[in-house]
């Protein structure tokens, strides 16, 4: 074989190679319609996505997943609360304020958070928070929503400080002098002219972390109490959609109709943590369009 | 007030860059109280012992060898099958591909992987692996399951550090007769060696840590006997630790065993990323 023909050869294999994510990720969506989609037609895509009753081992089986999909949507909007404030204040101390050498050394440090395992957040949660928030408000039990929303908060707080740490520090330094020699002080260039350029970087990083928390698994599981009535307190459990997958899997026998609903869970979670990421990835490319000037 | 006087002004500021400094403070706090009561818990429970002997009387007495061993074997197959994918791919993303459409879907493709929960994972894992490749629930299922967790990490880490790799090196081995692949092996992949092996890091430390994606396809609560097959269903650290918190029968016993193993997952994931930190703070050193 003469060296052009093998590098045409290898320059092929290696696409095989690249195009594994996308092929995974045509898999996953096969797999999830596959075994999720009859649900669909055996209840109806508005009785399914919008009935309030989850009960799918009684007789007859009731699988509505609005309760699902609005305990989810509570966590999460409830972590961003709690982790936008504080993750985007943190982020612009780090970028602008504190000295580049103890920056060197904290960043790691916060994205040392991204590393423990959600297993430890669960077991945190369940055992050390949950019980505290019990006894703060007289609770029944200290697996709620708020309990879920905090831990949630607090993992999805390295995702945004890194990311938004990241587009705040890839504005132009030439804006940040522009402003400075008009005489603003340090505080006026951040919050009038760094923020509003980083904008779009930093809602990235909220969208990127919300995707993470909404996706989020053996946390919720662990610490949301496990309530599968539509949501009426932050202060009583409930149940989201990851957690009702992972909890009732592995009970429900194979290509049953509680089978089909948990893949049919799967498949509404898949589509809205893909819109988080395709929105991500819009905001982004507009960031980038922006401080390059072009 | 006048928004023009500068002492106001001045003032302002330094009232709003302590509030963000309060704020830093709140998130490492958050970090510090985590870790201290893990440990303050967990470790207590540990011994020679906790961690080299088999489980006793259904998971209530004895050690954690077998989930420990587990973890280690998830790792190491998951490792294997997603560096060589992971590598590969980064190298024609970088070296091979024209900058276009074609990247760009790919690596839309990556980010998007990246953002799949992580149950998601493990419904496609028992899918594709465990039912219709027929290898059951088992460390080869687990495995592969969770090398397709950790793939975006791999492929972006091993982008970044092909990126780092400057022109010149490739230009002055393509001088010298060299084709594009023997360029690649033996010129940009030696360069970009660290950077490869911080991204396979922190893989492993990701891989070590996940549970979701591992209950249906590998994981069991408790067995006596140690792994002895690719197709054996595994013990392993992280679904230990919510195994025995929430579907064990005698909380007495068994949280503080869940603290010991969380103390000892927690131990390695962490030095697992100050080895990948370390290695990327060496590496960045070295090429200015």
């Amino acid at each position: 074989m003469d060296w052009k023909t093998k590098e045409k050869l290898i320059k092929y294999i290696l696409l095989i190679f690249a195009m594994s994510s996308i092929m995974f990720l045509t898999g996953i969506v096969i797999v999830l319609f596959r075994e999720g989609l009859p649900i669909f037609y055996k209840i109806g895509i508005i009785d399914f996505l919008f009935g309030q009753e989850w009960y799918p081992t009684y007789d007859p089986a009731s699988f509505g997943i609005l309760p699902l999909i609005s305990a989810s949507v509570l966590v999460t909007l409830g972590a961003m609360i709690f982790a936008v404030p504080i993750g985007l204040s943190t982020s612009v101390f780090i970028s602008y304020i504190m000295p580049k050498s103890i920056k060197n050394f904290i960043k790691p440090t916060i994205e040392l958070l991204a590393g423990i395992p959600s297993v430890i957040y669960g077991l945190f949660g369940m055992k050390i928070l949950g019980p505290f928030l019990k006894d703060i408000f007289g609770l029944p039990t200290g697996l709620t929503a708020l309990t879920a929303s905090i831990m949630l908060g607090i993992m999805a707080l390295p995702t945004i400080i890194s990311l938004s740490e990241d587009a705040i520090t890839s504005v132009p330094k030439k804006f940040r002098d522009a402003s400075l020699a008009l005489g603003g002080t340090r505080w006026e260039t951040i919050s009038k002219v760094i923020l509003p350029t980083a904008s779009s970087g930093i809602v990235t990083a909220i969208m990127l972390g919300m995707g993470r928390a909404i996706g989020e698994t053996m946390t919720v599981l662990m610490v949301a109490g496990g309530a599968s009535a539509m949501p009426k307190s932050i202060l009583k459990p409930v149940r989201p959609m990851t957690a009702t997958i992972a909890a009732e899997m592995g009970e429900t026998p194979v290509g049953s109709n509680h089978y089909q609903a948990l893949f049919g869970i799967a498949i509404v979670l898949f589509i809205i943590t893909l819109s988080f990421n395709i929105i991500a990835d819009l905001t982004r490319k507009r960031f980038y369009k922006k401080v390059s000037g072009k | 007030m006048k928004e023009t006087n500068i002492g106001y002004r001045h003032l302002k500021q330094k009232i709003i860059f302590s509030l963000l400094g309060i704020t830093l403070c709140v998130v490492l706090l958050i970090l510090a109280v985590i870790i201290y009561f893990i440990v303050k818990r967990g470790i207590g429970v540990i011994s020679w012992e906790f961690i080299t002997a088999m489980p006793q009387n259904g998971m209530t007495e004895g050690g954690i060898w077998p989930a420990l061993l587990g973890t280690f074997y998830l790792v190491i197959g998951a490792i294997i099958f997603s560096t060589p994918l992971g590598v590969f791919a980064a190298i024609y993303m970088t070296e091979y591909a024209k900058k276009g459409r074609l990247v760009s879907i790919i690596r839309i493709g990556v980010n998007n992987l990246a953002g799949v929960p992580s149950v998601v994972f493990g419904l496609f894992g028992l899918g594709i692996f465990v039912k219709f490749l027929g290898f059951g629930v088992s460390l080869l299922s687990g495995s592969l399951t969770l090398a397709i967790v950790i793939l975006p990490t791999i492929i972006r880490a091993s982008e970044e550090a092909l990126i780092t790799v400057p022109d010149e090196y490739r230009n002055a081995s393509l001088a010298l007769g060299a084709t594009n692949w023997q360029t690649v092996k033996n010129v940009v992949l030696p360069n970009a060696m660290p950077g490869i092996l911080t991204g396979v890091i922190l893989g492993i430390g990701r891989v070590a840590g996940e549970t979701a994606p591992i209950i249906f396809t590998a994981a069991t609560f408790f067995t006596m006997r140690l792994p002895s097959s690719v197709f054996d269903e595994v013990m392993a650290l992280p679904y230990n630790i919510y195994a025995l918190v929430t579907a064990g029968t005698f909380p007495a016993k068994q949280v503080p065993i869940a603290y010991g193993t969380a103390f000892v997952l927690l131990v390695l994931v962490l030095l697992i990323n100050l080895v990948a930190v370390g290695l990327r703070l060496k590496f960045s050193q070295n090429k200015r």
